[in-house]
């Protein structure tokens, strides 16, 4: 690589930190925005019109805060793993095309590249509780590295099942394959997936019993204060547009369905409204949804989603091996989702196990137990 | 120029260093870590085979596969096993551990 | 000094200073950490060679699952060493061992006339997932088999409250 190209590629990277730190400011304020209106209020007006500099605020307050560093707490690990939560997100937007000729380096395997990437902030996630000399970091940091790898499972398999039917790893590819038909529209159940594994992934209601303030005051991100814990928010951010992004790449057709446009600072406008339109999707989740308990939330992923993940690479298997008709694949597809959420529908809806006053006598027993 | 001598030294002292973790430490865990370095000095072995002498077949990148799949299985159960121990001497020293009954 | 020779002993570095990490440090938090470096110059050795899929497997499994797994079982074994030293009173003969088997390694390949091939492209990912189903089909089977017993193992052993 000549220094010319070392240069250029230097640049590109430091435009994608100045883009995202952008992109992330604006998803707070729309994040607010969104979230007051779905409460029926109107949210931050006053900063700025319409509290379009609210965000700016946020980040000067977090920037002016003290840094706190616990006494006991393991000093270089405590620095460190906000930079190992960071890195990996960072890292998996040079493969991520945003229109068909802007990308920084198109990868023939960029989809698995982005798995294995987004893998690793578990490990920064783990090493902050570790660090932080508090048990109850602790305990938050195990359960979010345990919510974390359990979701991964049905996201990887949900990929796994989505590159079946271009046969290809490379993202390009993969949106040039949708000129007619989304990959949603042919793998529903793939969507559904992707998309709630995703969110589950991210951290955001209704899975994020693991940092919660109501219920574990923050989780592993209890001793971070000021500039340290604003990596980790804009590190969740970056999270979402991440699985907006790959949405509307991989199952919304990108830049190609349903117009294809010629230019490409429009095909790039095309992927930013489409990804802007699934990002609000995970806020409306998270305005509509109440918290999932943590064994709420694994029995969801272990006992519904990763047997879903399975049966969707199946019946994709079906239909690339008989090359059946695209809309068998979509009819099985939509059988099983909606298969799921009647059980999903019977398991919320059936009698509670125990009568209130059981359920009291049991709670007066633990206690006298205790006691 | 690479050649396929750097990449067997590089392979054979990974496994040494390895090897003196083994026999060195007393933390079990810091035990597994050791063997884990030793699987990936094989592993470097193999792929480097099939990258400078086995172009058509490529088997040393697929035994690769096979050895990373056996690593994390190995690892998974080790470490259960470590935590039944754990449980039941309140010490993975391997010193404490020395007693076929108890 | 080629870019991919750079890389070679960049990782080599990482990968070889990692491993010294991981069986010379006294905090164990420490240790883990250092195979997960020593493990990621591994997988730049893989890039070097041209198995991108053998690295980013290397990445995603090794990175993401073992030393999660490992950081887990670190942290539930209560490791603060309450004092003492972390290696056998007979450290110097396991040093003793492992040099010698390095200067044993180091002279056969010395010796010996390997096949100076030419590095090329490595195998497209679809040629090894071909091979894998066709010519490596009964291992690849009999691997997931293993996963599958490695898992039910590692549940039933570590299931709190079990018979001892």
């Amino acid at each position: 690589m000549t220094v010319r190209e070392a240069l250029l590629l230097a640049g590109q990277l430091l435009g994608l930190l100045t883009a995202l730190v952008v992109v992330v400011l604006s998803l707070i304020w729309l994040e607010r925005k969104a979230l007051a209106r779905f409460q029926n209020r109107m949210g931050p007006m006053r900063v700025g019109f319409h509290g379009l500099l609210q965000p700016v605020a946020d980040a000067l307050k977090l920037l002016v805060k003290e840094d706190l560093v616990p006494t006991w707490a393991d000093r270089a690990l405590f620095w460190s793993a906000p930079l190992m939560v960071f890195v990996p997100s960072f890292v998996v937007w040079v493969t991520i095309p945003l229109a068909k000729e802007v990308v920084i380096r198109n990868l023939e395997m960029g989809l698995f590249y982005i798995v294995a990437f987004s893998i690793l902030p578990v490990v920064g996630l783990v090493l902050a509780g570790w660090s932080s000399a508090n048990k109850y970091a602790m305990l938050g940091s195990l359960r979010s590295a345990a919510q974390l790898v359990s979701y991964e499972i049905p996201i990887v398999m949900a990929v796994i099942a989505l590159v079946m039917v271009p046969e290809s790893l490379n993202l390009v590819t993969i949106v040039e394959g949708q000129r007619t038909v989304p990959y949603a529209a042919l793998q529903p159940l793939g969507l559904a997936l992707f998309l709630l594994a995703g969110v589950a992934e991210v951290g955001r209601t209704p899975f994020d019993i693991y940092f919660a303030e109501s219920e574990v005051v923050g989780g592993p991100f209890v001793e971070y204060s000021g500039a340290h814990w604003s990596v980790f928010f804009l590190v969740e951010y970056i999270n979402t547009f991440v699985v907006g992004v790959l949405v509307a790449l991989l199952f919304l057709g990108g830049w190609t369905f349903p117009l294809v446009p010629e230019a490409a600072w429009l095909g790039f406008l095309w992927v930013v409204a489409k990804t802007y339109l699934v990002v609000l999707v995970m806020f409306w989740l998270r305005g509509t949804l109440p918290r999932l308990r943590v064994d709420q939330l694994m029995s969801f992923g272990w006992q519904l989603l990763v047997p879903l993940s399975f049966a969707n690479i199946v019946i994709t298997g079906f239909y690339k091996f008989y090359r059946w008709p695209g809309w068998t694949l979509t009819l099985m597809s939509l059988a099983l989702l909606l298969l799921a959420g009647w059980l999903v529908y019977r398991r919320q809806t059936r009698p509670a196990a125990a009568t209130a006053e059981e359920m009291l006598a049991r709670a007066r027993a633990y206690r006298r137990r205790e006691a | 120029m690479i050649t396929l001598a750097h990449l067997q030294v590089l392979s054979a002292a990974l496994f040494c260093v390895g090897l003196y973790g083994v026999l060195a430490r007393r933390n079990a865990v810091l035990i597994l870590l050791a063997i884990e370095l030793m699987l990936n000095a094989v592993n470097i072995n193999l792929i480097g085979f099939a990258a400078f002498v086995d172009h058509e077949q490529f088997v040393g990148q697929v035994l690769a596969i096979f050895v990373i799949t056996v690593a994390a299985a190995e690892v998974g159960l080790a470490l259960a096993v470590l935590l039944r121990l754990y449980r039941s001497r309140a010490s993975v020293r391997v010193d404490d551990l020395n007693m076929l009954k108890w | 000094m080629t870019p991919s020779l750079f890389l070679f002993y960049a990782a080599s570095a990482l990968t070889l200073g990692g491993g010294m990490g991981v069986v010379a440090t006294r905090n164990v938090v420490y240790a883990a950490l250092s195979l997960l470096a020593s493990l990621m110059g591994v997988a730049g050795i893989y890039l070097v060679l041209f198995a991108e899929f053998l690295a980013l497997v290397q990445v995603l499994i090794y990175g993401g699952a073992i030393v999660i797994v490992v950081l887990f079982a670190l942290m539930l074994t209560r490791l603060r060493e309450l004092g003492g030293p972390m290696e056998h009173r007979q450290w110097p003969l396991a040093l003793v061992g492992a040099l010698g088997l390095f200067a044993v390694l180091a002279a056969a390949i010395a010796r010996t006339g390997v096949p100076q091939g030419l590095e090329r492209m490595g195998p497209p990912v679809a040629k090894v997932g071909a091979s894998l189903f066709s010519q490596w089909a009964v291992p690849f089977e009999a691997a997931s088999v293993l996963l599958l017993v490695a898992l039910i193992g590692a549940i039933v052993l570590a299931r709190p409250g079990g018979r001892d």
